[in-house]
C-alpha cells in the first residue's frame, strides 16, 4: 500500500520532469507556404550552466519554431551557424552578416534558486551591431515551454510591431475510434503549437462548440452526454463545471460576451432556433431574435454593443446582425449561398465565415467596413474558423481525404500551415484568448 | 399501393395480439409470439390469431412491414419528406395513434457539409418535419421526443455522394 503510494509519487515526478519540454506532440505543424520577404533570424542554441543536460537547446528550438510558424520569419538552421555564442560578449556580428541574418537570438539558461532556471537571453540587429532587447526570465521547471513562448512573443513583438500570439492555447474536439459504437469524443486543450494536449473532457457522445472565456479561465461547451444537448461551462484548470442550459430542444452554440458574464447561444425550446442571452451568473435568460427560420451561431462584437449570427430566413443561410439589446436584424453577407458561422477579429473589422465556393466550403474573411469577401482557404470542406487573439491567423479545421485535421491561415492569406495530428479526427479549433496575467513583463 | 396492403396486416397482427395490453413494445425482449406470450400478462397467444402471414411477432420486427424502415432520407439542405418516404411516415404515425402508450425518438441528422451549429439546426428541422407528418395521422405529441444530431452521428464516414445522402437522415427509434 504505502510501496504503492511512494511509487506513484516517484512516477508522478518522473512524468512531471518529462512533461515541460518533451511533452507529446499530438499536432504536428508543417508550413506548406511561407511568405514572402520574411525575416532571416537566427536563434542561437542557448547555453545551458549546471549540471547535467541542460534545457537550453530546446528552449531555442521553440523559440526559433514559433517565429518561423509565425510565417514572418526565416529561420537559420542550427547546422549553418559558424559560431555559438550565447551572451552578446561572444557575438561576432561578421559571422551572422556573411549569413544574410538581419537579427541575432542569444542566450543561456542558468540554475537559479530551488530548481529554478534564469532563462537570459538577448535579440540583436546585426546590421547595427547593436541590442534591440534583452531579459532575465526566472522560470520554474514546470514552465520552460511557456517561458520560451514568451521570449518569442517579446521577440516577434519587437521586430513585427504585433504582439505575439505563441504563449496562448488552443482548445480544439478530436474523434478517435472508427466504427460509430467504439467513437471517444475529447475536447482538448493544448499549447498554440499544439504540444502539452490535455484532455478536459470525454464522452461517447457528441462534444461541441468550444468556446474561451475572455479570461481564458473557462470555457463553454455542447455536450450530447445525457443523450440530448445541453451546454456546460467548464473551468480549464480545476475541471470544475456547471450546466448551464439543458432546455428542449437545441441548446447550442455559445459564445461569451466581452465582459465574460453572459452568453449568447442557440435554443430551440419555443418550437425553433432562436438567439437568447444567459446571464451566467443570475441564469436570467433574453430572447434575442424571433423568426421561423433557424437562427444561430450567435458571435459578439469585441465592443459588446452587437451579436453576428447565422440566420435561413433569407432562404439560405446568412450572416446578419442584431443590437446586442435586441431589435431588427441586418444582413451583412451578399455573396454566395453560404455562409455560415462567423466570428470576429479582435480588432472587430473582419469576421471569418464559413463561405461556399461552388462544391467547396472554405474559410472567407468578410472586411466588415467594404464589405468585401477574401476567401483564405483552399479544401472542400473547411469549417470553424477561429482568430489568434493577436488578428494575425485564422486557425481551422479541414479535411484531407477522409481525415479531419486542422490548418491555420494568415489573414492576409499568404502563409499556410498544416496541423496534422497523429491519429484521430480533429474538429472546431479555437485560439484561446490572451489570459489576463499573460502580459507579465519580465 | 402496395405498401398500404402490407402497413394494415401487421397492425392487425399486433392489435391481435397485444389487444389492450399497455406494455410498450421493445425491440429487446419481444422476438416472437411464444416470449411475447411468456413474458406478457399471461394471455394465451396461438399462432392461429395471425392471420394470413407468418409473421409472429411485433409488426415493428416484421421485415415486410414498412414500420421495418426506420430511417428516412432526405435532400441536400432540404428537410421535406420525400414522396418515397412518405408511406413509412404515415405508417410509423398510424402505428403511434393506434398505440398511444409507444413512445419514440426522432433523431434528425444531417451529411458534413457546412457549419455544424447551422446542421444542428438543419437536423432539428428533419426530425420535426417527421414529427409534424405523424402528428397528423393522430399520434400524440407525447409520444415523440426529437433531438438533433447535425453532422455529429454520421452513418457514412466517407465524403462521397452516396455517403452524404446516407448521412442525410431521420432515424425513429423505439
Amino acid at each position: 500500500m504505502k510501496i504503492d503510494k511512494v511509487m506513484k509519487k516517484i512516477i508522478f515526478f518522473i512524468v512531471l520532469s518529462f512533461w515541460h519540454l518533451q511533452a507529446a506532440a499530438a499536432l504536428t505543424i508543417e508550413i506548406t507556404e511561407g511568405a514572402e520577404g520574411a525575416l532571416p533570424i537566427a536563434v542561437v542554441p542557448f547555453g545551458s550552466e549546471g549540471s547535467g543536460v541542460g534545457p537550453g537547446e530546446q528552449i531555442a528550438r521553440i523559440i526559433s519554431e514559433d517565429l518561423k510558424r509565425s510565417g514572418r520569419f526565416k529561420t537559420l538552421p542550427v547546422g549553418d551557424m559558424l559560431a555559438r555564442p550565447h551572451a552578446g560578449s561572444e557575438v561576432e556580428f561578421r559571422d551572422w552578416k556573411v549569413l544574410g541574418m538581419e537579427n541575432l537570438v542569444v542566450g543561456k539558461v542558468q540554475p537559479h534558486g530551488t530548481g529554478g532556471y534564469l532563462v537570459r537571453f538577448q535579440l540583436f540587429d546585426v546590421y547595427k551591431g547593436e541590442q534591440l532587447t534583452g531579459y532575465n526570465i526566472p522560470a520554474t521547471e514546470r514552465d520552460l515551454r511557456a517561458t520560451a513562448h514568451h521570449i518569442a512573443d517579446i521577440i516577434y513583438e519587437k521586430l513585427t510591431g504585433q504582439r505575439g500570439a505563441f504563449a496562448t492555447r488552443i482548445a480544439y474536439v478530436i474523434s478517435s475510434g472508427v466504427t460509430a459504437d467504439k467513437r471517444k469524443i475529447s475536447l482538448v486543450v493544448a499549447d498554440a503549437d499544439g504540444y502539452s494536449p490535455q484532455t478536459i473532457v470525454t464522452s461517447e457522445e457528441p462534444l461541441m462548440s468550444p468556446a474561451w472565456s475572455p479570461d481564458g479561465r473557462k470555457l463553454a461547451y455542447v455536450s450530447f452526454e445525457k443523450g440530448r444537448p445541453a451546454v456546460y461551462v467548464q473551468e480549464v484548470f480545476t475541471g470544475r463545471r456547471q450546466k448551464v442550459a439543458a432546455y428542449k430542444g437545441i441548446n447550442g452554440a455559445p459564445a461569451w460576451s466581452p465582459d465574460g458574464r453572459k452568453l449568447a447561444l442557440t435554443l430551440s425550446k419555443d418550437g425553433n432556433p432562436e438567439i437568447y442571452v444567459l446571464n451566467v451568473g443570475t441564469r436570467g435568460l433574453k430572447r434575442l431574435t424571433n423568426h421561423y427560420a433557424i437562427d444561430t451561431e450567435p458571435a459578439w462584437s469585441p465592443d459588446s454593443s452587437s451579436i453576428v449570427f447565422t440566420s435561413d430566413r433569407g432562404g439560405k443561410p446568412q450572416i446578419y446582425r442584431v443590437s446586442a439589446a435586441g431589435g431588427k436584424a441586418k444582413r451583412l453577407t451578399y455573396e454566395g449561398d453560404y455562409n455560415a458561422r462567423a466570428s470576429y477579429s479582435p480588432d472587430g473589422r473582419l469576421l471569418a465565415m464559413v463561405t461556399r465556393q461552388g462544391r467547396a466550403y472554405r474559410v472567407g474573411v468578410l472586411d466588415l467596413e467594404s464589405g468585401g469577401l477574401q476567401v483564405l482557404s483552399e479544401g472542400q470542406l473547411d469549417e470553424s474558423p477561429s482568430f489568434a487573439p493577436n488578428g494575425s491567423m485564422v486557425i481551422y479545421a479541414t479535411k484531407t481525404g477522409s481525415k479531419a485535421e486542422l490548418a491555420a491561415v494568415s489573414v492576409d492569406g499568404r502563409v499556410r500551415q498544416r496541423l496534422a495530428l497523429q491519429e484521430g479526427d480533429v474538429r472546431e479549433p479555437v485560439w484561446s484568448p490572451y489570459k489576463r496575467s499573460n502580459r507579465r513583463e519580465p | 399501393m402496395k405498401l398500404r396492403i402490407l402497413k394494415i396486416v401487421p397492425i392487425l397482427a399486433l392489435s391481435l395480439l397485444y389487444g389492450g395490453c399497455a406494455s410498450t413494445p421493445d425491440e429487446g425482449t419481444i422476438g416472437d409470439g411464444a416470449s411475447a406470450g411468456e413474458s406478457g400478462d399471461g394471455s394465451a397467444t396461438t399462432a392461429g390469431a395471425v392471420e394470413g402471414g407468418s409473421w409472429m411477432g411485433s409488426a415493428l420486427d416484421d421485415p415486410s412491414s414498412p414500420l421495418s424502415t426506420r430511417v428516412i432520407h432526405f435532400d441536400f439542405d432540404a428537410s421535406e419528406i420525400r414522396a418515397d418516404y412518405r408511406d413509412v411516415v404515415i405508417a410509423h404515425g398510424e402505428y403511434l395513434a393506434a398505440n398511444p402508450t409507444v413512445t419514440v425518438t426522432v433523431e434528425g441528422h444531417t451529411d458534413e457539409r457546412g457549419s455544424r451549429e447551422y446542421n444542428i439546426g438543419l437536423g432539428e428541422r428533419r426530425a420535426n418535419a417527421v414529427k409534424r407528418l405523424m402528428l397528423a395521422q393522430g399520434a400524440f405529441e407525447t409520444q415523440m421526443v426529437t433531438v438533433s444530431y447535425g453532422e455529429e452521428r454520421p452513418l457514412s464516414l466517407g465524403s462521397d455522394e452516396a455517403s452524404l445522402a446516407q448521412n442525410r437522415r431521420a432515424e425513429i427509434l423505439y
